[in-house]
C-alpha cells in the first residue's frame, strides 16, 4: 500500500526574520514521504518539526528549496489554490486540540466538510463514520467544554478524517494527555492508517508515540539527522 | 450563506456579551423609528390641520397679495365675479377678505388681521356658523390663543380700528361671539374672524375678497385675476420648519448609534484578539482568509439583526400603542410653537422609515464590524495557531 510518494521536500529552508538579523528555522531538509507512510518528525524543541509540518500543511512557505504536496509547489499556490489543498486533501490535529469551542461534537466534525458541496445526507454520513472510527457517536449534542481532553483529540481526530484526507498532520497530538488516552488516540490513528491508506505524520517528542511510528525522521537544529524504517513498531 | 450560519453560531455562543450590544443597538434602532415617525406624524397632522383650517385644496389669491408682506394687504382685494360667485353659491369656493387692523384690548394696543369670513360656508373648520347675524353689533370669533394672549372671553367687547379703501382710519367696537380650539397657530394667533359681509361693509369692500379658499368640489381650472397657489406651497414652509425639527433630533438618534456602533468596534477587536487561535483553526480547516474576514463582519453586522428582531419584539407593542393612543404634547401650548401641534401626536410609521432605518442599522454595524476584521488578512496562520497577538 505505502508506494507513490505525495510529499517530496528538495533542500528546504526555512528562515524566520529577529530583529534585523533572521533564525534558520530548517536547514537543507530533503524528505520524500509516501502514500501511507505512519511517519514521525522528532526531536528537541526548535529542531524545526512544526515548521517543516505547517509548510507541508500550506500555512507556511519555503524560503528556499522545493516542498511538492500531491504535485502541488506548496510555493507557487495562491491563497485559494492552499485554502483547496488544505480543504480537500489535509487533515490538521493540534496538541491544543483547536475545537471551536461554540459548536457541538458534530458541528465541529461537520465544519471541515461545509466548504465542500456536499449534501446534507452526505454530509451526516460522513460525520457519523468519522465519529464512529473515534467512539464519540454518543457524545455528538456535548460541547467541548463538557468533553475531557481525551474526547476532545478524538473530536479532532474525527473532524481531520471526516473528509477523507490523504494526509493528516499532527502537532503533538498526545502532549497534552495521559497515558492511557494517549495509547487510545494513536491506537486510533493507526487503525484508520491501515483501514483508510492516511498518510499521517506527526510532530512529536513522545516516546509514547514512537512505539507507533513506522517511519523516524529525527531533525536537530533544521537539519534531518537521521531518518529511519522502525522494523518492531506497534503498527 | 456559510458566514451568516457560523456567525449567529459564535454570536449566541458568545451569550451576554453578545446580547447587550443587541439591546444598545436595538434601543437606538427603536428610538430612530420612533422619532422619525413622530416627526413625520406631526407633519401629517400640522398637513391635515392647516388644510382644514386654512387652505383648504389650494387657494387663489389677488395677484398682489403676499401673506408674509403685511403691506400688500391693503391693495389685495377686488370684486368677486359672476363665475366666482356661482362656485362660491355651490360651496366649492370660500371668499376671505383680509385687512389689517389695530385691536385695544384692556386699552392695549395689539396688531390683529381681520378675516372676512362667509357664515355659511363648510369648506375650513372653522366654526364660522357661530358668527350671529349683525344686529346693530358686529360679531367676532377669535381662537383660543388670541383669546387668552389678549385676556377676551364669550360676550366681551374689543375696539377695533383699521383703515378703509380710502385709507381713512375708523373704529368700532366688536362683540366676542365665540372662541374656537384650534391646532393651527396662522389661523389662531392674532386673527379676529368676522362675516365676510360685515367686513366689506366696514372697510367699504362690498363684494370684494383678498382670497378664495377652494373646496374639494372645485373643479381647478384658472380663475381671471386670482393667482392660485397649491397646498405644496402652501405649506412648504411648515413642512421645512418640522423637518428641521427631524435634523435636530437626528443628533440624538446619530450619537445613541454610535454608542451602540461603538459598543459593537470593541466587541470585534476583542474577539478579532481573544480568538487568533480560533481564526488559525479556520484557515487550517480550509476557509480563505477572506472568507474568515467575511465570517467576522458578518459575525459584527449580525448584531444588527438581533437588534431589529429584538427591537421588534419590544419595540412593536410600543409603537403601535403610541399610534393609537398618541404622544402627549398638551405642553406645547405654553411653549408657544408657531407651528401647528395637536394636544396628541400620532406618529407614522411608514414602509420606507422602516427600511431605511434597517438599512443604516444593518450597513452602519457590518461597516464597523469589517474594519477590525481586516486584520485578520494580514495574520500568519501558523502564529494564529499558537494564540500569539499579532
Amino acid at each position: 500500500m505505502e508506494n507513490s510518494t505525495i510529499i517530496k521536500i528538495e533542500k528546504l529552508i526555512k528562515r524566520f526574520p529577529v530583529g534585523k538579523s533572521h533564525f534558520t528555522a530548517l536547514n537543507d531538509v530533503n524528505l520524500s514521504v509516501g502514500r501511507g507512510e505512519f511517519l514521525g518528525l522528532v526531536g528537541p524543541s526548535g529542531s524545526g518539526k512544526t515548521t517543516l509540518l505547517n509548510i507541508i500543511g500550506s500555512l507556511d512557505t519555503p524560503t528556499e528549496g522545493v516542498v511538492t504536496v500531491l504535485d502541488r509547489s506548496i510555493a507557487a499556490l495562491s491563497h485559494k489554490q492552499s485554502s483547496q489543498l488544505r480543504n480537500r486533501h489535509i487533515g490538521f490535529i493540534f496538541q491544543t486540540y483547536n475545537l471551536l469551542p461554540v459548536y457541538t461534537v458534530y458541528e465541529n466534525v461537520e465544519f471541515a466538510l461545509l466548504l465542500q458541496k456536499l449534501s446534507a445526507s452526505a454530509r451526516k454520513k460522513a460525520v457519523m463514520d468519522a465519529l464512529e472510527w473515534v467512539g464519540l457517536t454518543d457524545k455528538i449534542k456535548s460541547k467541548p467544554s463538557m468533553l475531557s481532553g481525551g474526547e476532545c483529540q478524538r473530536v479532532a481526530i474525527a473532524r481531520s478524517m471526516v473528509k477523507r484526507p490523504e494526509i493528516v498532520l499532527a502537532d503533538e497530538p498526545t502532549a497534552n494527555l495521559d497515558s492511557k488516552n494517549s495509547h487510545h488516540i494513536l491506537q486510533t490513528m493507526k487503525n484508520l492508517n491501515k483501514e483508510l491508506n492516511t498518510t499521517f505524520i506527526f510532530a512529536t517528542h513522545d516516546e509514547k508515540v514512537m512505539k507507533y511510528l513506522k517511519r523516524k525522521v529525527s531533525l536537530e537544529d533544521g537539519k534531518v539527522v537521521k531518518d529511519e524504517i522502525i522494523k518492531n513498531s506497534k503498527n | 450563506m456559510l458566514s451568516l450560519k457560523l456567525a449567529f453560531k459564535n454570536l449566541l455562543g458568545a451569550g451576554l456579551r453578545t446580547w447587550l450590544n443587541v439591546l444598545a443597538l436595538s434601543f437606538a434602532f427603536v428610538l430612530i423609528i420612533f422619532y422619525n415617525g413622530l416627526i413625520d406624524g406631526w407633519n401629517r397632522q400640522g398637513s391635515r390641520d392647516t388644510k382644514e383650517w386654512e387652505t383648504g385644496m389650494g387657494q387663489f389669491w389677488h395677484p398682489a397679495y403676499d401673506r408674509f408682506d403685511p403691506y400688500t394687504i391693503e391693495d389685495s382685494h377686488q370684486p368677486l365675479s359672476k363665475e366666482v360667485l356661482a362656485e362660491i353659491e355651490n360651496k366649492n369656493l370660500t371668499p376671505v377678505l383680509v385687512a389689517q387692523a389695530t385691536a385695544y384690548p384692556q386699552g392695549r394696543s395689539i396688531s390683529i388681521t381681520l378675516r372676512g369670513v362667509d357664515p355659511e360656508q363648510t369648506i375650513l373648520k372653522l366654526p364660522t356658523a357661530d358668527l350671529p347675524s349683525s344686529n346693530g353689533t358686529d360679531y367676532a370669533i377669535i381662537g383660543k390663543s388670541m383669546a387668552k394672549s389678549a385676556n377676551l372671553s364669550v360676550g366681551d367687547n374689543l375696539l377695533v380700528r383699521w383703515r378703509d379703501k380710502n385709507g381713512t382710519f375708523d373704529a368700532r367696537e366688536i362683540q366676542i361671539a365665540s372662541i374656537f380650539k384650534c391646532n393651527v397657530p396662522a389661523v389662531d394667533k392674532g386673527q379676529v374672524y368676522m362675516s365676510l359681509h360685515s367686513l366689506q361693509e366696514l372697510l367699504g369692500m362690498e363684494n370684494e375678497a383678498t382670497l378664495l379658499v377652494t373646496g374639494e368640489g372645485f373643479e381647478m381650472r384658472e380663475l381671471n385675476g386670482w393667482s392660485f397657489k397649491d397646498n405644496d406651497f402652501l405649506l412648504a414652509d411648515m413642512k421645512k420648519i418640522i423637518q428641521s425639527k427631524k435634523a435636530g433630533g437626528s443628533i440624538l438618534q446619530g450619537l445613541l448609534l454610535i454608542i451602540a456602533l461603538i459598543a459593537i468596534f470593541d466587541t470585534q477587536v476583542l474577539s478579532i484578539f481573544r480568538r487568533q487561535k480560533e481564526i488559525g483553526t479556520y484557515i487550517a480547516l480550509g476557509l480563505t482568509r477572506a472568507q474568515v474576514v467575511g465570517i467576522f463582519t458578518v459575525e459584527g453586522g449580525a448584531h444588527s439583526i438581533l437588534a431589529i428582531l429584538l427591537g421588534s419584539a419590544y419595540g412593536i407593542p410600543i409603537l403601535l400603542w403610541l399610534n393609537k393612543t398618541g404622544f402627549n404634547m398638551s405642553y406645547a401650548e405654553d411653549l408657544n410653537f408657531d407651528l401647528p401641534i395637536a394636544e396628541s401626536l400620532y406618529p407614522y410609521y411608514s414602509l420606507r422609515l422602516v427600511v431605511i432605518t434597517i438599512l443604516i442599522v444593518v450597513i452602519s454595524a457590518t461597516i464597523v464590524s469589517y474594519l477590525p476584521a481586516r486584520k485578520i488578512s494580514k495574520m500568519k496562520p501558523t502564529e494564529a495557531l499558537k494564540g500569539k497577538l499579532q
